[in-house]
């Protein structure tokens, strides 16, 4: 295998791990509460700057990862007590546009706090060396991202479909009525969705920023969509659909940008777009999902 | 006992006396100019600029108020629309002089002809017409928040191509130096057509139609509504309007970047059409010139203390506090009763 095509796939794969972690708990959170959280990908943003905070009072990377989850999980939970939950009962439409304004508010909130700048965001130079697989060699960085997104998601469908509280999740996202009904505690089931995914969207910006270098308060609208389409590729709602979208789109994005001539790379967003609304016109359901009912 | 024939319960437009409503609509537009005359008298350059922005903000939200409203298509697209008029008025009014410089990629016969104002605006109308009848044709078999997001692509991709599209529309930096061809003349002149426009349909059987496909569109199909038609009219002249509106802020401001028309404008469109209440006139009014006011009123304090975001950030938390506290929103889907009454001329309308 050629070096140039491997270190595409491996790019595209460590993309397709940020799109994807940050796309289950989308997908989570849409299952269970029918949901689109436009503010998912601000999680991304808070849980790159709160790194970047944690990193220059001089903690250890490994405490700093497992903080950023704990920071995600707590803003998830803020926001879901705060003002989704006592929407719950309102319309999709009603419930979009609030996600809308709590994006606005944070990102705004973060102008305010932060400043517009850029900032610069560097993993330990360790991270910065090559290893050597097989004859050919891929960024550590890459290669990081890659295997701690394939622990976390381990991890998440272990807790998905081997603990109560995954059970208890997929009962409220089959029917929160009937969940109800035969006890499981919904409010708390709910909570716990948006906590698991809010904290992977956060780590994902912990590596989003290691990935790119730099970090802003803005930031999170451009990984927020990205899951969102990566949800509509896979089936919105299904995690396994998530997961497989957003690997898909991580490298469907690169090979866009690989293989075309460099003149049209900077049209990579506008692409991205053009297949999701091909997607949602051929396959609203999404490509892996075969039959999803009309839910009221 | 005014009247010897009984009041019907839900009078609409058509039932009121032509000549009364006329006579009325005359003195109410003239009115107006009247004291829009006093004001531009009155005012300096910025509060004309000021008031000028106000009506097309106005005139944007009313539009909003059509599809997004009347019909309950949630459409975020009108950023996209508007971009694409803005740049159609700017790349074809552009001074002659400064064109085969500033923009390399014209086609031949535009290069050495500066076109009117008027014809720009049509070329707009008409050019935006054909992409968001195309657009709608395919899009608007989604529904809700589905729409929502494709229609958000659709601005995400017009930015792509005004930022890539060099020779056309020199990308990310935006034209520059466009002549300034409108003033609020222009702008309260469109605006009172297209709120006047808006109240006709929405009083009319298109209108009614309309909201029936927004409550329910199956019991609208079962007694006959063709709701996809509906649909696809309240999707294309809703954009129109958008077109024509960037077009005359393209010749308003005089610059027209990529950044001007994104997220952030669609969401305070939503906003203006959620707080004044969806499918009310009087309600996108309100609120489209109490957030224009609201930002303008808070720029010093944004730049004198470096809060920028301030004013947005009131305006998502308002939203926030009306849809968890007032999700109908300021008027509800209707008109206050004293406007009907007074339009209407009628004591107990």
């Amino acid at each position: 295998m050629s070096q140039y095509l491997f270190q595409q796939i491996v790019n595209g794969l460590s993309l397709g791990s940020l799109y994807a972690l940050i796309a289950i708990g989308f997908s989570m959170i849409y299952g269970i509460v029918r949901l689109i959280n436009f503010a998912h990908g601000d999680l991304v943003m808070i849980g790159a700057f709160a790194s970047l905070a944690m990193v220059q009072t001089g903690l250890p990377w490994p405490l700093v990862a497992a903080l950023v989850l704990l920071v995600g999980a707590c803003a998830g939970m803020t926001i879901e007590t705060m003002i989704f939950r006592p929407m719950r009962s309102a319309t999709q439409v009603t419930g979009f546009i609030a996600t809308l304004a709590v994006s606005v508010l944070i990102q705004n909130g973060a102008l305010l706090l932060l400043s517009g700048q850029q900032r610069s965001f560097q993993f330990p130079a360790v991270m910065r060396q090559r290893v050597e697989i097989g004859g050919v060699s891929a960024s550590m960085t890459d290669v990081t991202i890659i295997v701690m997104a394939v622990l976390l998601i381990a991890a998440l469908l272990f807790i998905v479909y081997r603990t109560r509280l995954g059970t208890a999740m997929r009962a409220t996202s089959e029917n929160l009525l009937a969940a109800q009904l035969m006890g499981v505690p919904v409010n708390r089931t709910i909570l716990a969705a948006f906590a698991i995914g809010s904290g992977l969207a956060a780590i994902a910006g912990l590596m989003w920023g290691g990935k790119f270098g730099q970090i802003h308060p803005l930031m999170g609208l451009a990984p927020g969509l990205k899951a969102f389409i990566a949800c509509v590729i896979g089936g919105v709602g299904s995690i396994s659909g998530a997961l497989l979208g957003g690997y898909l789109l991580g490298m469907a994005e690169v090979l866009f940008v690989g293989l075309l001539p460099p003149e049209y790379a900077s049209y990579r967003d506008s692409f991205v777009f053009l297949l999701l609304i091909v997607i949602l016109l051929i396959k609203p359901s999404g490509l892996f999902v075969r039959h999803v009912e009309e839910r009221a | 006992m005014s009247k010897n024939a009984p009041e019907p319960s839900a009078p609409v437009l058509s039932d009121l006396r032509p000549a009364a409503a006329g006579l009325r609509l005359a003195i109410a537009t003239a009115a107006l100019l009247a004291a829009l005359w006093l004001f531009t008298g009155w005012s300096s350059a910025y509060g004309l600029t000021l008031a000028s922005l106000a009506c097309l903000n106005i005139t944007l939200a009313v539009s909003m108020q059509l599809t997004n409203g009347l019909t309950g298509l949630f459409s975020l697209g009108h950023p996209a629309f508007m971009m694409v008029g803005a740049y159609i008025a700017a790349v074809l009014g552009y001074p002659v002089a400064r064109k085969s410089t500033m923009l390399f990629g014209l086609p031949e016969p535009f290069v050495s002809w500066q076109m009117p104002f008027g014809l720009t605006l049509i070329c707009a109308a008409v050019i935006v017409g054909l992409i968001a009848l195309l657009i709608g044709l395919v899009v608007l078999r989604l529904k809700g928040h589905y729409l929502a997001v494709a229609t958000l692509g659709l601005i995400v991709i017009v930015q792509g191509l005004a930022i890539n599209w060099q020779g056309l529309t020199r990308g990310g930096s935006g034209l520059s130096g466009i002549p300034r061809l409108t003033n609020i003349w222009w702008c309260a002149g469109l605006m009172l057509l297209v709120v006047l426009m808006v109240w006709r349909i929405k009083f009319s059987s298109i209108g009614r139609a309309m909201m029936a496909t927004r409550e329910n569109q199956l019991a609208a199909e079962s007694i006959g509504v063709k709701t996809a038609r509906i649909k696809l009219i309240a999707f294309v002249l809703g954009a129109v309007i958008a077109g024509i509106v960037g077009a005359f802020m393209a010749h308003l401001i005089t610059v027209v970047t990529p950044r001007s028309y994104g997220i952030v404008l669609a969401f305070n469109l939503v906003a203006m059409v959620v707080l004044g209440g969806t499918g009310s006139i009087t309600g996108a009014i309100v609120a489209a010139l109490g957030i224009t006011l609201l930002g303008e009123a808070l720029k010093p304090v944004e730049e004198s203390m470096g809060l920028y975001g301030l004013s947005q950030m009131i305006v998502a938390l308002v939203l926030v506090l009306v849809l968890r506290f007032r999700p109908a929103g300021l008027f509800g889907s209707g008109e206050p009763a004293w406007l009907l009454r007074l339009i209407r001329g009628r004591t107990n309308g």
